[in-house]
């Protein structure tokens, strides 16, 4: 019983995706992670002359980027912003952790972030879900300033669902009031 | 029509010994456990259905739970009453106290189906207040039950009983989260999705058939419709950001959401299908949580706009916001009521968020409950109880109050965690 349910919401999840490309307008904000579109750039372009070929350069990333994500004692290493209570300005002792993530993205034009805002489980979720985005926000914002494209960067919220710690004390929700900054592939 | 009862203060007991209703027979099986109770309560006497015992017990049973579950009811003892459909009010049942009577049969058919008849009685003056006959399958039961008790409740009280109606809630258990389906009585619970990733905010459509839904399984908030009978669901919105607080217009073809695509949580519109989406309302502030009043002329939502957290109001047609809610820095979740004469909503009162109500004609406000982490009301169809999430114990429960604040009820599975509840509307 349990793992044909199991099965059928695989497969219900499945369609669902489907149904999230097909059934969805047209919106140009819905594109998809990680995938470069050279279209814009000339490939398959009709008024190219024969004789001429339009250059493209693949946005890829830069290896040596990618390395100093996962070497803990580069910059970039550390992904999470913390925040005070009711609070979504970012805090000077993480504007450096800030600004060596914003000089990652600006790199490399290909790469992809997503930020992830956090609430402590205080009130209501929904409410939670959008002091979360608050934070999100605000982490996309000052990368942006720093040089990070819109484009590469999306923010959204868990709110108090994904609690990083889980009891009912002051230290324990600093810590899950949080913005973590992810790339293509940590998602 | 109806009975005019005499009470008196003799029935305002309150039930102070948990009466579990709901044996934990099934796994992660809802018990239900009655904490208050109506002060006048109508003394009535269910007596077993004639080949009631061939069949199964579970049909006067369930009616009595249902009756009493209500808050409205006192339940004479039946043993020794004659019972049947044709058994005429008599002195005997009178004496005991039963102001109401009910008896009635329960026959198979020639195909194996049941065929289950009853009446009810006034033992007062000695009248009959009418009958009902259902032909159905040994799988409906229970649900003819409840049918049975929806009639009762509707005869002797006025008002249109919830009993066939259903409650959808998220519970929390090892890492996985599952949205499922149970009567209200916490019965026949049914898993509609299981996933790795938190599911808020489950809503019925106006028909019953579907439920929105904010799952995470994606990494982000996606809102999704989800079609009970087929299982098929479909994405609703999911736009850049996040897409969260889904809430059904009246007529079904709509819902009203919070996207952050544009910038900060704001309010918009899009189709039920995911066609369309229109803006509703604009500012710099948090803008959560709408809510179509049930004329579909007003949505209420939540907005920090002020400074904190608080209610407001705005026309579907746009216009200006009216602040709803003034005592205190954090009032959230607004829950009009179906009849549209009380709003329901979350208040932080010296550190507790409380389950609290306002009469939208008065404006008056009262405190419902004496917990501390009250979230997500959601009004049964009828107007009178509220379901609402709270914790006892560092778990989540479910409980749900009268508008009156004078029934109570705790709803619990075992070890795990429950939350989001929403109380689905008529079944048609």
């Amino acid at each position: 019983m349990r793992p044909t349910a199991f099965k059928l919401s695989l497969v219900v999840s499945a369609i669902a995706l489907l149904g999230a490309c097909s059934s969805q307008p047209p919106a140009p904000e819905q594109n998809p992670v990680g995938v470069v579109d050279g279209s814009k750039t000339g490939v398959g372009g009709s008024t190219t002359s024969p004789t001429t070929v339009a250059p493209v350069t693949a946005t890829g990333i830069d290896p040596t980027s990618l390395a100093a994500l996962k070497d803990p004692k580069s910059a970039v290493f550390n992904r999470s912003i913390f925040f005070d209570y009711d609070q979504y300005t970012i805090k000077d002792e993480f504007k450096p952790l800030v600004d060596a993530h914003a000089k990652l993205l600006a790199k490399n034009p290909g790469i992809k972030m997503m930020i992830q805002g956090n609430a402590d489980e205080r009130g209501s979720r929904e409410y939670n879900l959008a002091l979360g985005q608050k934070r999100a926000d605000a982490v996309k914002k000052a990368l942006m300033l720093l040089g990070g494209q819109e484009a590469q960067i999306e923010s959204v919220s868990l709110g108090e669902e994904k609690p990083r710690c889980t009891d009912q004390t002051e230290s324990c929700w600093a810590q899950n009031r949080r913005g973590d900054m992810l790339y293509s592939g940590e998602f | 029509m109806h009975l005019s009862y005499n009470f008196s203060m003799k029935f305002s007991l309150m039930l102070v010994a948990a009466l579990l209703l709901a044996p934990l027979a099934g796994r992660a099986q809802l018990a239900i456990e009655i904490t208050g109770a109506g002060a006048n309560r109508i003394p009535i006497a269910i007596t077993d259905f004639n080949g009631e015992a061939g069949v199964s017990r579970a049909l006067t049973s369930v009616v009595r739970a249902d009756l009493e579950r209500s808050g409205l009811f006192r339940l004479i003892e039946p043993t020794g009453l004659p019972g049947g459909e044709t058994a005429a009010p008599n002195a005997e049942a009178k004496a005991r106290g039963a102001d109401a009577l009910a008896g009635g049969t329960v026959a198979t058919a020639p195909d194996g189906r049941y065929e289950t008849r009853f009446r009810l009685y006034d033992t007062q003056k000695q009248a009959q207040l009418g009958g009902q006959a259902y032909g159905h399958a040994s799988a409906q039961i229970r649900a003819t039950a409840h049918r049975i008790s929806d009639y009762i409740y509707e005869k002797l009280t006025g008002e249109r009983g919830i009993f066939s109606t259903r409650i959808a809630y998220v519970v929390k258990s090892a890492g996985r989260y599952q949205l499922q389906i149970a009567d209200t009585d916490g019965d026949n619970a049914q898993v509609a999705l299981s996933s790795r990733e938190p599911i808020i905010s489950p809503t019925w459509s106006p028909d019953g058939n579907r439920l929105a839904y904010v799952s995470f399984e994606a990494k982000k908030p996606i809102i999704y419709v989800h079609d009970l009978g087929s299982g098929r669901r479909h994405v609703a919105a999911n736009f850049k950001g996040s897409n969260s607080a889904p809430a059904w217009s009246p007529d079904g073809k709509r819902l009203a959401v919070v996207l952050t695509k544009d910038g900060g949580s704001q309010l918009y519109v899009v189709g039920a299908d995911g066609s369309g989406v229109t803006r509703l309302a604009s500012s710099s502030a948090i803008d959560t949580e709408p809510q179509f009043s049930p004329d579909g002329q007003w949505i209420y939502f939540t907005s920090d706009r002020g400074g904190s957290p608080q209610i407001y109001r705005i026309s579907v047609n746009g216009g200006d916001a009216q602040r709803v809610t003034f005592d205190g820095s954090y009032n959230v979740t607004p829950r009009p009521a179906p009849d549209g004469k009380n709003l329901a909503y979350i208040s932080r009162n010296g550190g507790r968020f409380q389950l609290t109500i306002m009469d939208l004609a008065t404006r008056q406000t009262q405190v419902l409950t004496d917990s501390a982490k009250d979230e997500s009301p959601s009004f049964a169809p009828n107007s009178r109880m509220i379901l609402y999430a709270t914790e006892i114990g560092g778990r989540g429960v479910l409980a749900a109050v009268s508008a009156d604040g004078r029934v109570k009820q705790k709803l619990s599975v075992p070890a795990a965690d429950i939350r989001e509840p929403s109380w689905s509307p008529y079944v048609k």
